[in-house]
């Protein structure tokens, strides 16, 4: 549904996004990950038809959407990183405005205005007016505006940003939902909700893709996914370390923690290892008292930072 | 085409839902109306003049649209900007000339509203004596011309900035400038300035508002000047096109 090919953006000097390639098919949610000015919703902008790229082309349904923009953003709902809505109306007239100007008639109109407040639970301030409404309802109000022509396309710039936990909840649990039937694009730097709610994760940092896959490849390529975490009882640090150094396998060890006699550390298989790695640990784990030992999974934000360069990070 | 109107429509409807969902077009129309009063019966000297014409009424029209109409219309792109909601409107399935059109439309038939709402002048007018008719239809739409002139350069500098207060001043200026380059006492001077050069003098102030705009008060619909005005419409509209396309790259 969304081809993305070699898209790049220039501001002046400063190039945004360069050379990002994605596809994103029917049913796919696709995460959108990556530090503050990574170039998330400059490419965001660019798939919906906001900012023309610089080089590059997007391809919407059939649609290109630099020579053929009204039928490609006919397919989109799109809710913008600051989710706004215009102040001086109410709900209700800003939903019936968005459902008119994307073709809808008549009755057809308050179907779609009745379905989306249904699906973003805003029947409480249907009659109230946009710039009375606290953060998270001006949010909801937005994205009700990206579903209200039921698109086969969602782009979505943080859609969870700024609400509660439990409307973030309710949020994801739609997303998800209206995925198995859309192709949908979200960003955000809630590293769980890409576990969550997507298909596919995309990172991106400094405007290039720096990792494509499902959230479990990400996690597996976490710097410490498949090592082994164990915790003793009662054993000395340099005899946990010196033992687990031999085991037949074992690239290196790492002493995370020695404290009121627990030693806990860290296994790393060399990477030609396999199964055999986990039973020769517990084999060298034999007669210590073993309070904890798992292979560990990966997580994807320890995989997040390793890959992508933060403006804090001192080097 | 019937699609493009019917986006043209919602684009205008909302806008001009947007101007009476304030206080700002009540205000705006009963200063108008305030002003054009005052302006017709105690300055304009209506009475002392003795005749049944409105001279005294749409003589003032150049210089209270040079306030009012940047006032109208500077919220037209620049809030749009300020808010965000440019985002949400340039990615619907709309052309950008459409909202461009149904915005200015829409601020146009508001101050087309506004100009009709001047009608007890006629009344009075036309209960004190006979005056023609035709002359007051060419004076108004002269005048509609004028505000429409006027707003479509405001909408131009409205794109142009975030910042409603710079968008209202630049308009100001650039409207001045079109009255100014026709009025007598600015005239007078180019041509004492410049003798031998009447071709530079007649250049200036054919750009002029003023100079278009009185052929109407005298009831004379001229294809001339009603191109002028549409063209200055037109000029200013597609230079608003231009201006957002860039913004946006």
């Amino acid at each position: 549904m969304i081809k993305v090919e070699n898209l790049t953006k220039t501001f002046g000097p400063k190039v945004a996004v360069n050379d990002v390639s994605f596809t994103v098919a029917r049913g796919e949610v696709l995460g959108f990950l990556g530090p503050n000015g990574a170039g998330k919703s400059t490419t965001m902008r660019m798939v919906t038809g906001f900012l023309p790229p610089t080089a590059g082309r997007v391809t919407i349904g059939t649609h290109d959407m630099l020579e053929d923009p009204v039928p490609a953003k006919r397919l989109i709902g799109y809710l913008p990183e600051s989710a706004p809505c215009y102040s001086d109306m109410t709900v209700h007239g800003f939903l019936s405005f968005a459902a008119e100007i994307r073709g809808l008639r008549g009755d057809a109109i308050k179907t779609a205005v009745h379905r989306a407040v249904e699906m973003c639970f805003l029947e409480n301030v249907l009659h109230q007016s946009v710039d009375t409404l606290s953060k998270g309802y001006r949010h909801r109000t937005c994205f009700a505006q990206s579903i209200i022509h039921d698109p086969e396309i969602l782009v979505m710039d943080e859609p969870t940003d700024g609400l509660d936990p439990n409307q973030k909840h309710e949020i994801r649990q739609l997303i998800k939902r209206m995925g198995e039937k859309k192709a949908i694009i979200f960003s955000t730097h809630i590293l769980e909700e890409v576990e969550a709610v997507c298909s596919r994760a995309i990172i991106i940092d400094r405007g290039t893709v720096v990792a494509n896959g499902t959230p479990q490849e990400l996690k597996r390529k976490a710097p410490n996914a498949g090592a082994i975490l164990i915790r003793v009882n009662g054993v000395a640090a340099e005899a946990v370390t010196g033992k687990l150094r031999a085991v037949d396998g074992a690239e290196r060890v790492q002493l995370v923690k020695d404290e009121n006699g627990t030693v806990t550390a860290r296994v790393f298989p060399k990477s030609s290892s396999n199964g055999e790695f986990g039973k020769a640990v517990g084999a060298a784990a034999q007669g210590w008292r073993v309070e904890e030992l798992h292979i560990e999974e990966g997580k994807l934000d320890e995989y997040f930072r390793s890959i992508t360069a933060s403006d804090t990070a001192k080097k | 085409m019937n699609n493009s109107l019917g986006n043209i429509s919602t684009i205008a409807k909302r806008e001009l839902s947007a101007y009476f969902a304030s206080p700002v077009a009540y205000v705006f129309i009963v200063i108008f109306l305030l002003l054009t009063g005052f302006f017709t019966f105690m300055v304009g000297g209506f009475f002392e003049r003795n005749e049944a014409n409105l001279v005294s009424f749409f003589l003032w029209h150049p210089w209270l649209y040079l306030f009012l109409v940047p006032a109208v219309g500077m919220r037209v792109w620049s809030e749009e900007r300020r808010q965000g909601t440019i985002e949400l409107l340039m990615t619907m399935p709309i052309t950008p000339w459409q909202a461009i059109m149904g915005k200015f439309l829409a601020s146009w038939a508001f101050l087309a509203l506004a100009l009709l709402l001047t009608f007890p002048v006629v009344v009075t007018v036309k209960y004190l004596g006979n005056p023609d008719l035709g002359v007051v239809a060419g004076g108004y739409i002269g005048s509609f011309l004028l505000a429409g002139a006027y707003l479509a350069i405001t909408c131009l500098t409205s794109a142009l900035t975030r910042n409603q207060v710079i968008a209202f001043i630049i308009s100001v200026v650039v409207c001045l400038f079109l009255i100014l380059a026709g009025w007598p006492p600015v005239t007078n001077i180019l041509t004492k300035v410049l003798p031998d050069n009447r071709w530079i003098v007649e250049l200036v102030s054919a750009f002029s508002v003023m100079t278009h705009f009185e052929d109407f008060q005298r009831g004379v619909v001229d294809s001339r000047h009603l191109l002028f005005f549409l063209s200055v419409i037109g000029f200013s509209l597609f230079s608003t096109s231009v201006a957002l396309r860039s913004l946006r790259s």
